[in-house]
């Protein structure tokens, strides 16, 4: 038994190594130049990941923020992941390696979704809107969520991203997290939109084009067809 | 005077008009008793607004097509009478001013009629000041805080000092006071030590680098919500607070100064102390008035 | 039988005479004068939907806890006056649809009444002897701003209480007594008491609506008095009015523009979502949500509140001017003050004190048409800027910037479009006076839109 399980780890070594060398040879390739070869930074140019994570890794690389496609100094933005799936785990290794919090577990079916309205109101709509629309503060576009998967909720919360604050567990529990995370999936993925067509869930920016633009522009075309032009 | 009403060549009242109003109000009809049916049967809005919406649609179908098309129609001309009746105007005043005739203190019973109307109107609107406590403005500079009063976190427990990483944003309350009065709510922050610059008088108000402002905006009164703080610092936005509605800008490392925006007074911040227990408390007053600005604030 | 009904109704009440001229009243019929009448239906509509609502809202700010069929609210504390409207959209069967019937007919309204108020002003049609008729045009369009307000508010949810809070900064901000007055409306400081629910509601419900009924009444009896305005013609001329009677013609037509109101108020009331209070939740005002924003007309409101620096002048203890003031009451007070001033300033300027009845196109008056141009351009504007935010949202150009460039070119943009109204009317009138000649010999004309159109058929050279 103990030879089985001898022969396994020495066949997993070479795996987890070449895995570790894999991600570290990605990011030699296409991270290295901001973030430094080893992985401590450059100057203004890009953050030390040492302590940063699997998470953080974990959370940039799939949402495509980074590689960063913007000039430093800009908001990174979502976007298509350039890596494929086996690469990000090889990246995510490696950063992980680095040190600093794993990828975190979060559950929604076990979050209450009026907690989860609730906690999303005091923390998270003030900047993203309460819809999960995405928003305004001056100097950055907070995005909406309705691409964010709830892991990648749970790894924003916790890293604050760009100029979003981080809460970390003292502040918002797993539990609390949970409810988020479920507010996300099943209020601002599927909005309840009992009205009819929901045209944007910001309020009355969009009711006002279609009061001008629908109402106005059938209720302006009636009355031509009632009314008379001038007389010649 | 009034002009003959000119007919426009009278004709058969078109055929495809007689028809189509005909199936407007048969449609109409029929649009309307499925709304009731689906009403009765579960009430779907998107439906009900369809069907009755259509329903009014094509009874307005047929009322334009009625009288476009189907009744005879006519163009009619007619002339204006004059609005200007001098005679009859001056003829007015003259009338009204005769009631004078005789009367000798005219112009003092005038003047005290007017000064009765007034005086018994006033009267009328006096019970309107029981709406509301307006000679006391003291009441707008009650403070919810004062030394010692403990923070409360939004779950209502006591905030501890060591709960609040560098980056956070932590709403929080007085104790023991209605959350709903604007003086109760606090946002706090915590930013580095090494990057305050508060004034010279406020040394002290923030131990390891926790700021607690009033949460309340000093330009309209929304609830300053939003917490910019950089991840990785050269070349973006510093540190601050911004409100949502009009976008003020607070520079907490500063004091709450503003840096952006339509607000004509910083965030009031609140001197905060850690108690024995690492819980946070009040050190003293707010820096100044909270809400927003009005005649009798004095900013300190 | 209609002989009959008519017989009766004359034999106790005389008044077959007025019956029979009002029947063949005359009504111009532009399409353009159709506007102040889908206002009006707008009107009616409110008023039903409305009455329909009262008898399921609770105004009062009592708190409950709300235990209804919307999930992520269940167990929450809010106002009774908040659950009321929950209730109205979820648990009864066409409380929804009356609702955003409502609140799309409010919206509607006002599109409607500025729509009508643009005609109104480039047209000239509140020149004598017309001005009584223009000034309680004016006050309905300030008062149902204010109604449309105070109907959203009553609803006590995260966004309109945001929009309460801006209304009392205000207040507040009024030099001298303001501070007082806010106290006396809400009855104590901010968020007040549940009183100040009940002043809201009656004056939304009752107040309000009295008195936009008896200024529509006596706008409608003064245009009966003056008799409808109309554009020059081969017939029309000052001294007459040519049109359609009242009966059969003009009344199915109006009819038919109130049921066609009607179509597109429940069509919208039906199938596209306004106001959705579920999914904001209810009003704390240590809460706020981004992206805020009153109803579209108010708009100009928050535009001038984001526009204006943070200016607030101290003389020893008192702030002479809190910033919300510019933004909240001043710019108000000098749009509303130019509209109700406009009919004086203009007979006083053109010394022009007789009657008119025939309406001047817009090029007809090119320095009427240049101030409107200016003016409306400076409100729009300002309008435009209340939206910057979500620019920045789609478009990346950044809100800070925007905003800059605002304050910039709110002093510019009106003295540029004024000029260019004043030069594009006196160039469709010269071309209108003189007349170019086409290569045939046929008359050709500037179009309003720029280009040219012949206007009369001229010889080809093959003739």
């Amino acid at each position: 038994m103990r030879r089985l399980a001898l022969i396994v780890l020495l066949l997993a070594l070479p795996a987890t190594a070449s895995a570790q060398s894999h991600g570290r040879q990605l990011f030699l390739e296409g991270c290295a130049s901001c973030h430094g070869f080893d992985a401590h930074g450059v100057a203004d140019v890009g953050p030390d990941l040492h302590g940063a994570g699997a998470s953080a890794a974990d959370f940039y690389l799939r949402t495509g923020r980074m590689p960063l496609d913007v000039a430093t100094g800009e908001q990174p933005l979502r976007s298509k992941p350039e890596y494929g799936e086996s690469d990000i785990r090889a990246l995510v290794h490696y950063v992980g390696s680095l040190g600093g919090p794993p990828v975190p577990e979060v559950h929604p079916e076990r979050g209450d979704l009026p907690e989860g309205q609730s906690a999303f109101t005091t923390y998270c709509a003030g900047c993203h809107q309460i819809m999960g629309e995405g928003g305004v503060v001056t100097g950055a576009v907070p995005p909406p969520l309705k691409d964010a998967t709830p892991t990648q909720i749970a790894e924003a919360v916790r890293i604050g991203p760009y100029l979003m604050p981080a809460f970390d567990e003292q502040q918002i529990d797993r539990r609390t997290l949970d409810s988020i995370a479920l507010y996300v999936q099943r209020v601002v993925k599927h909005p309840p939109d009992r009205g009819g067509w929901g045209i944007g869930h910001i309020g009355p920016i969009p009711e006002g084009m279609v009061a001008w633009l629908l109402a106005g522009g059938a209720l302006l075309f009636v009355s031509r067809l009632i009314g008379e032009r001038t007389e010649r | 005077m009034r002009g003959a009403p000119r007919l426009l060549p009278r004709r058969q009242a078109p055929r495809w008009a007689e028809l189509a109003v005909l199936w407007a109000l048969l449609l109409a009809a029929a649009a309307a008793a499925a709304f009731i049916a689906v009403y009765a049967l579960g009430a779907d809005t998107q439906w009900l607004g369809l069907l009755l919406g259509l329903a009014f649609a094509l009874l307005a179908v047929g009322s334009v097509v009625t009288g476009k098309a189907l009744v005879p129609q006519e163009q009619k001309e007619e002339e204006r009478r004059s609005l200007d009746h001098d005679m009859d105007d001056l003829d007015i005043a003259v009338y009204v001013q005769e009631a004078d005739e005789g009367i000798t203190r005219s112009r003092l019973l005038k003047s005290a009629a007017g000064a009765a109307g007034l005086t018994v109107v006033g009267a009328l609107l006096v019970p309107l000041a029981s709406c509301g406590p307006f000679l006391d403005v003291e009441q707008l500079r009650r403070m919810a805080w004062r030394r010692g009063r403990r923070l409360l976190d939004d779950a209502g427990r006591p905030l501890r000092a060591d709960e609040i990483a560098v980056g956070a944003m932590v709403p929080a309350f007085a104790e023991g006071v209605d959350r709903k009065r604007l003086d109760a709510s606090l946002i706090v922050v915590r930013l580095h030590e090494a990057d305050l610059r508060l004034p010279r008088q406020r040394e002290g108000w923030a131990p390891h680098g926790i700021l607690a402002f009033s949460k309340i905006c000093t330009h309209a009164g929304c609830a300053v919500s939003m917490f910019r703080y950089p991840l990785f610092s050269p070349k973006v936005p510093k540190p601050a607070l911004v409100c949502p509605c009009h976008y003020s800008t607070f520079d907490p490392a500063r004091g709450g100064k503003v840096i952006f925006g339509p607000a004509g007074r910083p965030l009031p911040q609140l001197p905060v102390t850690v108690d024995e227990r690492g819980e946070l408390r009040a050190a003293g007053r707010m820096s100044g008035p909270v809400g927003p600005s009005w005649w009798g604030v004095q900013e300190g | 039988m209609i002989y009959r009904l008519v017989r009766y109704v004359d034999t106790r009440t005389g008044q077959a005479p007025v019956l029979k001229k009002l029947l063949r009243y005359v009504f111009p019929d532009h399409w353009s004068f159709l506007l102040g009448e889908i206002a009006l239906y707008c009107f009616v509509i409110l008023v039903g939907t409305g009455i329909y609502l009262t008898f399921f809202f609770d105004p009062s700010t009592q708190q409950t806890i709300y235990h209804g069929a919307y999930e992520p609210l269940r167990g929450r504390e809010m106002s009774e006056a908040y659950r009321s409207v929950l209730d109205i959209s979820y648990r009864y069967k066409a409380g929804l649809l009356i609702r955003q019937t409502h609140h799309w007919a409010a919206d509607v309204f006002l599109v409607a009444i500025t729509l009508h108020v643009l005609r109104v002003f480039f047209t000239g049609a509140f020149r004598k002897p017309r001005e009584l008729t223009y000034y309680a045009g004016v006050l309905m369009l300030a008062l149902a701003m204010f109604e449309g307000f105070a109907g959203y508010s009553l609803g006590d949810d995260l966004l309109s209480g945001m929009g309460i809070a801006i209304a009392y900064s205000v207040v507040m901000s009024l030099p001298v007594f303001g501070a007082n007055l806010a106290l006396l409306i809400w009855h104590g400081p901010f968020p007040g008491t549940t009183e100040f629910f009940s002043r809201l509601y009656i004056a939304h419900v009752l107040l309000v609506p009295i008195a936009i009924a008896v200024l529509l009444t006596i706008h409608l009896v003064t245009i009966v008095f003056t008799h409808h305005t109309q554009f020059r013609g081969p017939r029309a001329r000052e001294g007459n009015v040519v049109g359609i009677p009242l009966w059969p013609g003009y009344l199915f037509r109006s009819l038919g523009l109130a049921l066609a109101v009607a179509a597109v108020l429940f069509l919208l009331g039906g199938l596209v979502q306004i106001n959705p209070v579920w999914e904001w939740g209810p009003f704390e005002p240590s809460q706020s949500t981004n992206g805020a924003q009153p109803d579209w007309y108010l708009g100009w409101l928050i535009g001038a509140l984001r526009l204006m620096p943070g200016w607030e002048p101290h003389i020893g203890h008192y702030t002479l001017i809190p910033n919300a003031f510019w933004g909240g009451a001043f710019f108000p007070t000098v749009v509303f003050g130019f509209l109700f001033a406009w009919p004086t300033l203009e007979r006083r300027i053109t010394g022009d004190r007789g009657y008119h009845h025939l309406l001047d196109r817009p090029r007809d008056a090119p320095w009427r048409t240049a101030v409107g141009v200016g003016f409306f351009t400076w409100v729009g504007m300002i309008f435009f800027a209340g939206s910057s935010d979500r620019v920045f949202v789609q478009t990346n150009i950044d809100y800070e910037s925007q905003v800059h460039v605002y304050q910039a070119l709110v002093f510019v943009l009106p003295f540029v479009a004024a000029w260019i109204a004043k030069r594009v009317c006196e160039q469709l009138l010269r071309s209108e006076a003189h007349p170019l000649r086409g290569p045939g010999g046929g008359r050709v004309r500037r179009t309003p839109a720029g280009g040219f159109e012949r206007q009369s058929a001229g010889k080809t050279f093959s003739e």
